[in-house]
């Protein structure tokens, strides 16, 4: 196959499975848009996430397996920016919950600053120690009432500070910001060292990012999860005010259509056009900064860091740079997301599904190509999801001179709804051997 | 508590002579059991086990030089064979008597471990490594191979979680403690605590004998230190890869059966315990066997004594002047991977080659 034609190939493919997803029921297609659409739109929002990957992977050789904690800071940046405050939260606890923040940073600060004014030795040791404990302390005395008086504030359904009631389209960029801002600290601190040390070191900031969440509840409700996180006012209706509305109902009727089935599907298009500018938009982004000078200086750093060092690069700040973009696009992505579901959910962050299958995504596609990160995305999106009804009519197929009360057949059949990690294991691990580049080689 | 809080004054209790009267003795006493009751056998117990683990990991890399990703699925694996084979033994009534059964159906998980890391050797890993390919693939790779195997772990014994000790549940009991000596605090001894240690102690001492004694295991810790000069003096490198997968298969299973035995089985948790895992085997030094042990205890010891609530050992401990009115617990038990993840963070900024010094590729 010649390479001009193997790229609107596989696209063509990635689309006739959505397509026959929503309009046949043959094999293991479900037949239903509604489905077709689902998938879709965590399709688009995998797609992000893969192309935020893509840069500090493909770009620039960073190994990030931490994905999930930046998604999870835009999940918890919909919620800031987007639910109403709770009621007395703010005077209940608000200047002690900012002021103990503050505290704890300064105490960081003032530890760094301490390892880096004074001569190395025993003092230094001693003076970083107490600082560290001294301001834990202070800390912990500002900080807890504060919580203990928000987390009071009607627990059953709130106790938690709330949100700043503002679009929440608006926190899709805070999300971004938020993770951003995350990356940073962890960029200053772990960049510097060996990729296997910096994917330990992600690994573990994105297990305290869950923990954190999960444990802070004056945050956002911590386990209790937040429900009811609002939709982007404008453009995506709920389902019960347009099956009230009467220039919707007349339009359906017009077309022929089931109006609870239309409104459905209405809201899963309105996400599906949002989610695809947002796609496009970043992709175009990021192909521009692949072939500007820019691009062409991290993939040289990636090819040899040495060389370029020598030619007067400081690959320690772009390292810093792209890691920080490839972060707040995961955290742009967290936050579309949280936004989609319409709640955030701490328990259900794993890392084999948000940053192991986001990793599969970019590898299967093609890392250093963004189209083919987008389009592993979809791929492997798809299979994610169909992979169960797919090993189920296999399965009819293979059994089908079995009895249906055969204890073989039952236990086969129990053994489908475990294939997913595994299929997912297989494909990388086909892809790495015998094509290592990807579906779309980087060019 | 004792009875001298209530006849004295306060700040009598730093008075020398106070100090060595019974009650103040007692109260050292109380809380000294309630220190090793509650920090130091747990976490002994958990050290023992993330030795055990990050040995595995730093075999790995010292030898095949990367990090597997899949370790803690290998556990997993190991764990559910196990499992497996002690049902079967407890049906047909063998057993240890006092002892789980799980100890004696160890070989068998290690066998089966180890047939399918060889097994997964020949399909997956040896062509990278005749290819020369970088370590940060093969670390792609061995993501593949979590995949699967967890997938293969979910097939053989599912997502739930199981409890697989059995034979006496303790060596001795805090009432029987506290009976034996007169204490108020009594010093439970729970058998998997007390196999753990023994177990672990056993197969350490095991392996260092291999490798620093045995023929096999002078050529792996060549293989490991030159591996160009290893070559040159004939050794076999696919032999040494294959014995190294075995070992590694032993500790795996045991570590995972230990960890099992001692809290219980469920195959996300041992995916979790990756993080404590890699973070004993970096602070101790990648690649350094010794390494592994000492950072698998101080990243114990460190979760536990951050995440325990000191009230109770302070009590007894501080004059009752400054006894603590909260729980004087530094941050909540599910901090605990904040903890190893903040030593492995202090440890690679001051000492990136770890406490023993490591390698590096």
């Amino acid at each position: 196959m010649t390479r001009n034609l193997r790229t609107p190939l596989l696209v063509a493919f990635v689309a006739a499975l959505f397509l026959l997803e929503g309009l046949t029921d043959v094999a293991f297609f479900a037949g239903s848009w509604n489905s077709s659409l689902s998938i879709l739109n965590m399709a688009l929002i995998s797609a992000i996430m893969a192309l935020g990957v893509n840069l500090q992977w493909g770009f620039a050789g960073l190994f990030n397996i931490g994905v999930m904690g930046f998604v999870a800071l835009g999940g918890l940046a919909a919620v800031l920016v987007s639910m109403p405050p709770t009621e007395g939260a703010w005077a209940a606890g608000g200047t002690g919950i900012l002021l103990g923040l503050v505290l704890g940073g300064a105490t960081i600060i003032a530890a760094v600053l301490v390892q880096m004014k004074l001569p190395s030795g025993r003092l230094r040791m001693a003076v970083t120690l107490a600082v560290l404990i001294a301001g834990f302390m202070i800390y912990r005395r500002v900080f807890d009432p504060a919580v203990v008086a928000i987390e009071a504030i009607n627990p059953a359904s709130s106790g938690n500070i709330g949100g700043l009631n503002l679009p929440v389209l608006l926190a899709w960029p805070v999300g971004g910001l938020l993770a951003a801002g995350a990356a940073w600290v962890i960029g200053k601190t772990a960049l510097g060292l060996r990729s296997d040390y910096l994917a330990i070191a992600t690994l573990g900031i994105a297990e305290i990012i869950i923990a954190v969440m999960k444990n802070e509840d004056w945050l956002a409700r911590g386990v209790k999860n937040v429900i009811g996180v609002p939709r982007p006012a404008p453009f995506v209706p709920y389902e019960v005010n347009l099956q009230s509305d009467p220039a919707f109902l007349a339009r359906v009727a017009e077309w022929g259509f089931n109006p609870v089935l239309a409104s459905t599907i209405y809201v899963k298009l309105a996400y599906g056009v949002l989610f695809t500018l947002v796609l496009l938009i970043l992709l175009w982004l990021a192909q521009k900064a692949l072939s500007s000078p820019w691009g062409r200086m991290m993939r040289a750093i990636r090819d040899n860091e040495v060389a370029a060092e020598a030619m007067g690069k400081d690959v320690k700040n772009r390292h810093l740079q792209i890691f920080i973009l490839g972060s707040a696009i995961c955290g742009i992505a967290g936050a579309m997301m949280t936004t989609l579901d319409g709640q955030l959910t701490p328990g259900t962050y794993q890392p084999l599904r948000f940053t192991f299958l986001v990793w599969v995504m970019v590898i299967v596609g093609g890392s250093g190509n963004n189209f083919g990160a987008v389009l592993g995305a979809f791929l492997i999106w798809f299979l994610w999801n169909k992979v169960e009804p797919m090993g189920q009519w296999i399965l009819e197929i293979v059994t089908a001179g079995l009895d249906d009360t055969s204890v073989l057949k039952a236990y086969l059949f129990d053994l489908v709804a475990h294939m997913r990690l595994l299929t997912m294991g297989v494909v990388l691990l086909l892809v790495l051997r015998f094509s290592p580049r990807g579906l779309l080689p980087e060019r | 508590m004792a009875e001298h809080e209530t006849e004295a004054g306060l700040h009598d209790d730093w008075r020398l002579g106070r100090f060595l009267r019974k009650g103040v003795l007692m109260d050292f006493l109380n809380g000294l059991i309630a220190f090793l009751n509650f920090v130091f056998v747990p976490g002994l117990a958990y050290g023992a086990q993330l030795a055990l683990g990050a040995l595995g990991v730093t075999l790995i890399y010292g030898i095949l030089r990367f990090s597997n990703f899949a370790h803690g699925d290998t556990m997993a694996f190991g764990t559910a064979i196990t499992i497996l084979v002690t049902a079967v033994m407890q049906k047909a009534g063998i057993g240890l008597g006092v002892l789980p059964t799980a100890l004696l159906a160890l070989p068998f998980g290690i066998a089966a471990t180890g047939l399918m890391l060889l097994a997964t050797d020949r399909v997956v890993y040896r062509f990278y490594r005749k290819a020369k390919a970088a370590p940060v693939i093969l670390v792609i790779v061995s993501m593949g191979v979590m995949f699967v195997m967890n997938g293969v772990v979910r097939f053989v014994i599912g997502v739930e979680d199981i409890s697989f000790t059995d034979g006496a549940r303790f060596v001795i009991t805090a009432a029987q403690f506290k009976e034996m000596t007169g204490l108020d605090e009594g010093l439970a001894i729970r058998t998997t605590t007390a196999i753990t240690v023994v177990t672990a102690a056993i197969a350490v001492a095991l392996l260092f004998w291999f490798l620093n004694r045995t023929r096999t295991g002078k050529s792996m810790r060549a293989f490991s230190d030159n591996e160009d000069l290893a070559l040159l003096s004939g050794i076999n490198p696919e032999r040494v890869v294959a014995v190294t997968w075995l070992i590694i298969a032993a500790l795996a299973t045991t570590a995972g059966v230990l960890y099992g035995l001692d809290k219980s089985f469920k195959a996300f948790t041992y995916f979790q315990l990756l993080l404590p895992i890699f973070a004993s085997a970096i602070v101790g030094g990648l690649g350094s066997p010794l390494g592994a042990i000492a950072g698998g205890f101080v990243i114990a010891f460190s979760e536990v004594t951050v995440t325990y609530a000191w009230k109770k050992v302070l009590t007894y401990w501080l004059p009752d002047s400054l006894a603590p009115d909260g729980l004087v617990q530094l941050m909540s038990t599910d901090y605990k991977f904040a903890v190893s993840f903040a030593i492995l963070i202090i440890v690679l900024l001051f000492r990136p080659t770890g406490l023993f010094k490591g390698q590096s590729v």
